[in-house]
């Protein structure tokens, strides 16, 4: 390697020589790297800073760069009292509970079927579950705001023709299904009806997750069960769900990170913002994440410094989740 | 020797080029900007000089971009165009020019406009922003087939809010179909309605909310009466379920304003020409829904030019009757307004002359004035409608606490 240099710095020319001056061998990686380090300060390090500091200032962005007012820790004060907020903090918390762990029970087993039953057509079906998660979140929420819609949606349909199912004058299956179409934007329904959507969306992810670190488990242990005469069952519960424990870490991390976060899904299924600009999160706010509040208090109300308290105290409670997350593992191992 | 000649041709020519033309930059939204499109031509032949170049986003990204302009001060257009809704907001930036004063000198125009518009496009510090060029009188649609088939009176439905829900009732009854898309809509009327020239919706002049007035109780009184009649179809404007109950014929009325029927006719509900009819709004209300405006940003480049091109789409005539002719855009220039086209009758309406009565409601809307907070008391106020209506809440209460919660909001 160095031979190679010295090759080429011992007939210098010119050009090369002025070149030099800056491109050296300390410098070119710095130089080489510096488009990551550029881009990320401008669109990644800078926009975080700027939010810390607007979150001690009252902005409406339309009077510029100047009109904003230092107000201290009062945008803070103001979020941790505001009935809007908490009610959105719960509605995170209850969607990413209802979504989170049946994502989690039903991946495991899933990535385990697939991992020991399947062998010539597993990644042909892991890709269809695969599916949801690399589709267009807006696009998935458009189908099944038509699948949900009251009136017209196919759900509606299939569950009401069950309901109304007639056996000589009799309904059987009336006490088990709806007769009537139900309002699935009723405030009762709309927090399970993402959760469902989040649920569809994101058990693939999970399943890939689990079906790779299914991957990484030897074998042979497997047959040393089998020889000792444990069942598939015990296999399971004995082999596969302890070492699946790192895994299991990562996505439920991810899963904490993603679900308190959660924004479109619930953004477009509650009708986004409309023309008329002012609902969010449909009838009494019953699907209004704590980002969609961010939102909001940005756009809606054109506060961007209480907007920014409100994402940094997201950002505190995601980092606590994932904190006690990391203790619970660390502690049973 | 050659090639230093071509120089100094080339660098004569786009001297010369420079000195004369001006590209003037104007941002706008659709349908807006089919406007400007058919503009274009008609003011190059009296401006050769001056060449427009416009860019049109989507109706919200180009609200959110003029507001990301005006943040950081660079990327303004020359001349911007502002719906309704965010006017109050932009008036109270300080980024926009105030065209009441020199050079421009607006108010000497106001009798050309609408009456109502010039208040609406006006700051709290008297600085007024935009100058309209076109306006949304409200009116009441409604499917006469299914009035009729209902055995409703269609002339006496509308005279006050307890005959409107009176007949809903029956059109539930007889047809099917719901007589609102939502309680809210009536809400929206109401607190709309007895308003002199001067007050605001939501504000009086020194900030102070007033959502505990008689209007906003009795809004929310005749909202719930609707909600508890089963008359509403509990679905929002601009969502395919509401889409979809206008052209199945599943929402009987649509109170709006006069350019939802070209929403209907186009790509709304075709299917349905001719059953539908036009109505004043009930109870002698008169409002407005939407309006379009043009403003030119403190820090365009060309302000002499923008002014020059605002002037054009809203004093000219011809051109406004252009825009009213070919886009049924209401003009908010009132000699436009009084065209013949008026006359015209509106095939989608079953022949009816509506324009008539738009322009008579146009006439009546009160000159109220906007805030730069009535988004968000719009937000608060439908939210609490929102616990009036599902969960039974007190209706003092519930007034009560908006106010509240406008007063938290309202911090600067």
């Amino acid at each position: 390697m160095s031979a190679v240099m010295e090759r080429r710095e011992t007939p210098a020319a010119a050009p090369v020589k002025s070149r030099r001056r800056w491109l050296t061998r300390k410098t070119a990686p710095y130089v080489f790297i510096s488009p990551f380090f550029i881009l990320f300060a401008v669109f990644g390090l800078f926009p975080l800073l700027f939010t810390i500091y607007l979150s001690f200032h009252y902005w409406d962005p339309s009077t510029g760069l100047g009109g904003m007012k230092w107000v201290g820790f009062e945008n803070f004060t103001f979020v941790l009292t505001d009935d809007w907020f908490h009610k959105s903090l719960y509605n995170t918390f209850w969607i990413a509970l209802v979504s989170g762990v049946p994502q989690h029970l039903a991946a495991i087993p899933l990535a385990f079927f697939l991992h020991t039953r399947l062998s010539r057509w597993r990644n042909a079906v892991v890709g269809l579950y695969f599916l949801p998660f690399i589709t267009s979140t807006v696009a998935i929420s458009l189908v099944f705001t038509s699948l949900f819609s009251r009136d017209y949606g196919l759900i509606n349909v299939l569950l009401t023709q069950m309901g109304q199912w007639e056996v000589a004058g009799l309904r059987p299956l009336g006490w088990v299904f709806p007769t009537e179409n139900i309002d699935w934007n009723d405030p009762g329904y709309t927090k399970w009806v993402i959760s469902f959507v989040v649920w569809w969306r994101y058990v693939g992810w999970n399943t890939v997750l689990y079906l790779s670190a299914l991957q990484t488990i030897p074998k042979d242990l497997y047959e040393a069960a089998s020889i000792d005469g444990a069942s598939r069952r015990q296999q399971f519960w004995h082999i596969t769900v302890p070492l699946l424990r790192p895994m299991m870490f990562l996505a439920i991390t991810l899963s904490i990170i993603g679900n308190l976060q959660l924004f479109e899904e619930p953004f477009i299924l509650t009708g986004g913002l409309g023309p008329g600009g002012t609902s969010i999160g449909g009838p009494d706010q019953a699907g209004k994440t704590a980002a969609m509040h961010m939102y909001a208090t940005a756009y809606i109300e054109s506060d961007f410094g209480t907007a920014s308290a409100v994402a940094w105290l997201l950002f505190l409670i995601i980092a606590m989740m994932t904190w006690a997350n990391n203790k619970a593992f660390k502690e049973k191992s | 020797m050659k090639i230093m000649h071509a120089l100094l041709l080339s660098a004569a020519m786009s001297g010369s080029v420079a000195a004369q033309t001006v590209t003037l930059e104007v941002a706008s939204f659709p349908d807006l900007d089919r406007g400007i499109k058919a503009a274009i031509p008609l003011y190059q032949e009296a401006h050769p000089d001056v060449e427009i170049k416009l860019v049109s986003l989507a109706f919200g990204d180009h609200h959110n971009a003029m507001t990301t302009s005006l943040a950081t001060g660079s990327n303004l257009p020359d001349v911007m165009a502002v719906e309704v809704g965010f006017i109050g907001k932009f008036a109270a930036s300080g980024g926009i020019e105030d065209l009441s004063k020199p050079p421009y000198n607006a108010m000497q125009y106001q009798d050309q406009f609408a009456r109502f518009t010039l208040p609406q496009a006006t700051g709290g510090e008297g600085n007024l922003a935009a100058i309209p060029v076109d306006i949304g009188p409200g009116a009441l649609f409604y499917r006469q087939d299914l009035l009729q088939k209902a055995g409703v009176d269609e002339s006496a439905f509308s005279n006050n809010w307890d005959a409107f829900i009176e007949a809903g009732k029956k059109v539930k009854e007889k047809t099917g179909a719901y007589m609102v898309a939502h309680a809210g809509d009536l809400k929206d009327i109401i607190i709309r309605s007895d308003l002199e020239d001067g007050e605001g919706i939501f504000f009086d002049k020194e900030n102070n909310s007033l959502v505990t007035s008689p209007r906003f109780e009795k809004a929310f009184k005749v909202a719930k009466a609707a909600r508890d009649a089963g008359i509403d179809a509990k679905v929002k404007a601009w969502t395919s379920e509401w889409t979809e109950g206008l052209r199945r014929g599943q929402i009987a009325t649509q109170m709006m304003g006069s350019w939802v029927a070209g929403h209907l006719a186009n790509w709304i509900a075709p299917e349905s020409a001719g059953l539908w009819r036009s109505k004043q709004l009930p109870d002698n209300v008169y409002a407005s829904w939407g309006g379009s405006f043009y403003a030119i940003p403190a820090k365009a480049q060309h302000k002499h030019e923008a002014w020059e091109f605002i002037r054009f789409l809203a004093l000219n005539k011809s051109m406004q009757l252009e825009a009213f002719h070919k886009l049924d855009a209401f003009p908010a220039l009132v000699t436009a307004q009084n065209d013949q086209f008026l006359q015209q009758p509106i095939e989608f309406l079953g022949g009816q002359k509506a324009r008539v009565q738009w322009k008579e409601a146009a006439d009546r809307i009160p000159a109220i004035t906007v805030n730069k907070y009535d988004t968000i008391a719009d937000e608060i106020v439908n939210a609490e409608l929102d616990k009036v209506l599902l969960h039974d809440k007190d209706i003092k209460e519930a007034l009560a606490d908006a106010h509240k919660l406008i007063k938290r909001r309202v911090r600067y």
